[in-house]
């Protein structure tokens, strides 16, 4: 199936993905990395707020490059980074913040995943390394925080996007994670190669 | 100092192509490959890429916002008059491609954070090898290299006993470990032999090798043959989604090694094979080579 889905994106049109759906996103998308996920997670935990509510936003696992031109900023290169260095963080910042889709390369695991099940998240993949594709879909550049403690990859984007995808869902709220399938089969096919090596 | 500009301005230039343009035959081979595939998921992925690869060719923009950790390997002629002042000229080079390309910053330093201008504080970045040849002549390769393949790259020194099907079943145990996490249909790089540090380096040169093209030694070239059809086998697919190829090449470069060592270094590429090389002659004029 294919969704056109706008943030903030209802809990309820969340649940109704399933892996192997064909996502695009209008609305509003947030960059974080290892280094934003890990400082909004101690915020959180020392009782303060960070400086944007994620509630039914897409989280984007990306450090984009972004060239200011004049007092506006302009995207070069956005694609997604490997989202499977966030699995320590992910499951709890699901828990705090309540974003409706993660948007990544490469798969996370079943913390995420569990998280995802339970407050009803999904992941999705863009193509790794489609930079350009990625910041043709990205109209504006709404705020930029944490962007002299964190630098550029590493702090919080807020993009405005526009059809944003297309994402595929690896990660459902059913429990379905398309990535570790693909994993469990290619070990089993490993072994079989194991031993037909000459 | 015309010459020491010629040098520079090169050196600019070989990482913008190395950043925004693949090699052409790589293109064809993912061309052929979304042609010859089935399955919606790994089509579209692979559509994707090739799109991306056509928006950066024609904008010369970076292929991927991930300008990777900037590498130049150096092949100085006898003769060729820059000499040690080469380092701070490549140095600068990273400094004014970072900014006009624009490249991404990628050089963190341990304790100061992000440098800004993809030069590391302790001079090992951007990272240069340095070969001397004979001749009047620089042979100059930009090599950027992205942080997501490079973290999948794998190392192990295998007791000998285990002979070139213990190589061959490392190779595959990478590349399947590798998985998702490196953006496939990856570029495997395999160095044997040499010990624990040349091993990773071979396996990196092994990249810059004509892709498509075979070891000269018949005995490599088959090992090659075999691994990259078993690494096919594997089932990866483009972006770990179970569809379309896993890997496009394998080739394998060896040394020799010691009795009690057989050391092996994994180096993946994903799919944005980034590499260009030009020659700079003691007279100023640049021959660029074609990106294979």
């Amino acid at each position: 199936m294919r969704y056109h889905l706008s943030t903030p994106i209802p809990e309820e049109e969340i649940r109704r993905l399933r892996v192997g759906d064909i996502l695009y996103i209008d609305g509003m998308m947030v960059t974080a990395r290892d280094e934003a996920h890990k400082k909004a997670l101690e915020l959180h935990e020392r009782g303060e707020k960070p400086p944007i509510d994620f509630r039914g936003l897409a989280i984007f696992h990306c450090g984009p490059i972004v060239k200011r031109k004049g007092d506006r900023w302009r995207v070069v290169a956005a694609g997604p980074t490997t989202s499977m260095r966030m699995e320590i963080f992910e499951d709890r910042f699901i828990e705090v913040y309540r974003p409706a889709v993660i948007i990544g390369k490469g798969g996370m695991g079943e913390r995420t995943s569990k998280a995802c099940q339970r407050y009803g998240c999904v992941y999705a993949a863009f193509t790794g390394g489609a930079a350009l594709l990625a910041a043709e879909r990205i109209k504006a550049v709404r705020d930029v925080y944490w962007l002299e403690e964190l630098g550029m990859p590493e702090c919080l984007w807020v993009f405005e996007v526009e059809g944003f995808g297309p994402l595929i869902v690896t990660i459902d709220t059913h429990g379905g994670n398309l990535t570790e399938e693909v994993k469990q089969k290619v070990w089993e096919r490993f072994e079989s190669l194991k031993a037909s090596l000459r | 100092m015309e010459l020491e500009r010629v040098v520079l301005e090169t050196a600019v230039e070989l990482l913008r192509r190395a950043s925004t343009q693949l090699p052409k035959p790589y293109i064809e081979a993912m061309r052929k490959a979304l042609e010859e595939m089935e399955g919606e998921i790994g089509k579209a992925q692979l559509g994707n890429i090739l799109e991306d690869a056509r928006l950066a060719a024609e904008g010369s923009l970076p292929i991927c916002q991930d300008t990777g950790i900037v590498a130049f390997l150096i092949e100085l002629g006898d003769d060729f008059p820059i000499r040690s002042r080469l380092k701070d000229i490549l140095i600068e080079a990273t400094r004014r491609a970072t900014e006009e390309i624009p490249l991404r910053p990628n050089a963190v330093d341990l304790f100061e954070g992000n440098t800004g201008d993809n030069v590391g504080l302790q001079g090992h970045v951007p990272i240069l090898y340095i070969d001397l040849v004979e001749g009047d002549e620089l042979r100059l390769t930009a090599m950027p290299k992205g942080g997501g393949s490079s973290n999948v790259a794998a190392h192990r020194m295998l007791k000998p006993g285990v002979g070139l099907r213990g190589v061959k079943e490392f190779v595959l145990e990478a590349v399947a470990t590798a998985g998702s996490l490196g953006c496939p249909p990856y570029f495997v790089g395999v160095g044997i032999g040499g010990g624990e540090d040349l091993c990773m380096l071979l396996a990196k040169k092994a990249l810059l090798r004509p892709f498509g093209e075979r070891h000269p030694d018949p005995r490599i070239a088959e090992m090659e043959r075999e691994l990259l059809e078993k690494i096919n086998q594997l089932g990866i697919g483009v972006m770990g989604l179970g569809e379309g190829p896993t890997a496009l090449d394998v080739h394998i470069e060896i040394a020799a090694r010691h009795p009690a060592s057989l050391p092996v270094g994994v180096v993946l590429s994903c799919w944005a094979l980034r590499h260009a090389t030009a020659v700079i002659r003691a007279d100023g004029t640049v021959v660029w080579e074609p990106q294979r």
